[in-house]
């Protein structure tokens, strides 16, 4: 078989194949629904009543988008310069790190700072941590996937470090923990009463920057550029290593913010398990929104969902919560596919 | 100095030889990949479905043997798939492996979940029992590291062989590296690059899922949440020190798992007590990174690795 490019996509091609796959993942995971024993259309109902089907449930989706909005936005913009930062775990726990660091006084630092220079600087870290791959990438050709992926496992092994000696909650009862937060360094909610706060707000102002700085900007233009063709690029005169230094900056002070925003506005301290592998769930929801900042949102909060109300289905109907990851693991591969397919047809021969 | 009784003790080198057999397959598996030209990030997960699958089999009554082929073939299904997506239809490498990473995972957590639904703590199999080679065993220190072991630990470096002898001394072996380095040359031959790779990652991901099970069927005796822990990610780095070899990718592995097993008799020390034990953890995982550095500058990468070839096209 060959591939041959299709000269002029029909909007039948361009949607059919994305909503087919979609489908075919949905399949799939009914197929193994079934495996357990359980009705497929009665478990998809309980994941979509446990997701959306009360103000509790919504609410709590889009408590669960917001890191997920940081997270997708962060593979997004480093992804669109071919920067594979697989990193934003660690990025979002420097985050989280640095919002407890400036947000209590365990370390003796004077009191709770404001929360605006807290993001700032839990930005500046998550940044920091993602440049020195980039740096090793343009300095000496080292393949960033495994120096990002190999960071996450060094930062978790580094928090645990500081949540068992001086970050250690001395009111905790023995459990890895930190201080909470100063209460003037929490997010505070949107609307009082309803269990959704700042953050998730501030998660949109970023998609909007970020879509203003990839569509209006320079720097948008060379991000694009670098990702099409490094070669082309420098050849034309864009300084393709200062390109992704600055991509790795933005990258990484967006995974951070994941961080800062789950400890501020929702955890209320750091703890191990701050993240369910957010910064990997990222890449799904970077690439199910075909690496558009605003189709980030709109893809966190499905992906949100289908983590969401797979939780409250496992109690309910008793298959495992994996569920959720085989179905957008699976979403994920034919999406790449059905990309492709808009754009190519196979011929024989 | 208690380094250097550590050095000198023979359960420490065997601790060496069994850290790294898991490694190596792992690393022969991917070394496979690349040199065909494709970079197989699924090795993380298929390495879980290795250690869950060929657990499973041995729990649920097979021969471990039986249960070792039941994980290759676990790999090479995952493996398959990696394959169609990135060699016909060349989609990226890097994504599709992510993704299969994220499917092989919690595939497997899938299953045992659906297998073992009540269980708190997993059920143990009786492991691979270390086989003492008559005579060869009776070399001080060396004897104990490199003869007295499980018989995975000895198909672990039959495996290197086996690899270097087929990419270097057969007739595939050759169109295989070609196939990474100049796919046009391979297709001028006759001979299909589409076929090659896909039989390169197939293959390559069996061995991987094998590395996998030996964490269940030899180090250990059953499956637990994260066991695998970045071992797939390391041996992406190990490829990358071996530079593409197989025999320097075997002593890369070798070395890391010295280093690996030093890090876990240094914690019992007197350093131990000084400093905290996730900096210990951390080890294997800043050697790794300082490796990619050091073999940055040399590394002799296939060429074509990571380039989709697509028939037809200049």
């Amino acid at each position: 078989m060959r591939l041959e490019p299709v000269a002029k996509p029909t909007v039948a091609r361009a949607l059919g194949f994305p909503v087919a796959a979609l489908a075919l993942s949905v399949v799939v995971a009914s197929l193994l629904v079934l495996l357990a024993g359980a009705n497929p259309f009665a478990t998809l109902g309980l994941i979509l009543k446990g997701a959306a089907g009360s103000q509790f449930a919504a609410l709590e989706t889009l408590n669960r988008a917001t890191p997920l909005i940081f997270t997708g936005l962060a593979v997004a913009v480093a992804f669109r310069a071919k920067l594979w930062n697989i990193g934003a775990e660690a990025q979002l726990y420097m985050g989280a790190l640095l919002t407890v660091v400036f947000g209590t006084s365990a370390l003796g630092l004077p009191g709770p700072q404001p929360l605006i220079l807290i993001g700032l600087a839990a930005m500046i870290g998550g940044a920091l941590i993602l440049l020195g791959p980039v740096i090793l990438k343009t300095r000496f050709g080292v393949d960033e996937v495994v120096t990002t992926l190999l960071l996450n496992f060094i930062m978790l092994l580094f928090i645990s470090l500081l949540l068992e000696g001086p970050l250690k909650d001395p009111m905790g009862m023995g459990w890895p923990k930190s201080p909470r937060l100063d209460p003037d360094a929490r997010l505070p909610r949107i609307v009082d009463g309803l269990r959704l706060h700042w953050g998730f707000a501030l998660a949109l102002i970023c998609a909007a920057v970020v879509w203003v700085i990839e569509t209006r900007t320079t720097l948008g233009y060379e991000i694009r550029a670098v990702g099409q063709n490094p070669r082309a690029a420098r050849f034309a005169g864009i300084p393709v290593n200062l390109v992704l230094l600055k991509t790795a900056l933005l990258s990484g002070g967006l995974a951070a913010l994941a961080g800062f925003s789950e400890v501020a506005g929702l955890k209320g301290s750091l703890t191990l398990d701050l993240s369910p592998g957010f910064g990997y769930t990222g890449i799904v929801v970077a690439m199910l929104a075909l690496l558009h900042p605003l189709g980030v949102v709109v893809s966190a909060i499905f992906v949100a969902g289908v983590f969401v109300g797979a939780d409250s289905m496992s109690r309910a109907a008793g298959v495992p919560t994996y569920i959720a990851d085989i179905l957008l693991a699976t979403a994920l591969l034919f999406m790449v596919l059905a990309i492709l397919l808009t754009r190519f047809r196979i011929v024989r021969g | 100095m208690e380094i250097f009784e550590i050095l000198l003790s023979a359960s420490f080198w065997a601790a060496a030889v069994r850290i790294a057999s898991p490694l190596i397959f792992a690393s022969m598996g991917e070394l496979i990949c690349e040199r065909a030209g494709v970079l197989n990030l699924g090795i993380e997960g298929i390495m879980v479905v290795g250690a869950f699958a060929g657990w499973m089999a041995v729990y649920a009554g097979t021969g471990l043997w039986v249960g070792v082929g039941v994980a290759m073939a676990a790999g090479m299904l995952f493996g398959l798939l990696h394959a169609t997506l990135t060699v016909p239809f060349g989609l990226s490498q890097h994504v599709v492996g992510l993704g299969i990473t994220l499917l092989a995972t919690s595939a497997a957590y899938y299953a045992y979940r659906l297998a073992l639904p009540e269980v708190t703590s997993p059920p143990r199999i009786i492991p691979f029992q270390l086989y003492e080679v008559p005579l060869l065993s009776q070399i001080p220190i060396l004897g104990q590291a490199l003869f007295n072991q499980t018989p995975l630990t000895y198909l672990a470096f039959a495996v290197v062989g086996v690899t270097a002898f087929v990419l270097y001394r057969t007739p595939l072996g050759l169109a295989l590296r070609a196939a990474g380095e100049n796919p046009s040359a391979v297709e001028a031959q006759g001979l299909s690059v589409t076929a090659l790779r896909m039989g390169a990652v197939i293959v390559g991901s069996g061995l991987m899922a094998v590395g996998g099970a030996f964490l269940t069927m030899s180090a250990f005796d059953s499956f637990f949440f994260e066991m695998v822990n970045g071992r797939g990610w390391i041996c992406i780095a190990l490829v990358v020190f071996g530079a593409w070899r197989p025999g320097k990718a075997l002593l890369g592995a070798l070395l890391f798992a010295a280093f690996d097993a030093l890090q876990i008799r240094l914690q019992q020390t007197g350093l131990g007590m000084l400093v905290p034990y996730q900096v210990f953890l951390m080890i294997p995982y800043i050697l790794s990174i300082l490796a990619l550095i050091l073999m940055s500058r040399r590394a002799e990468v296939p060429a074509a690795l990571m380039v989709p070839y697509n028939r037809g096209e200049r």
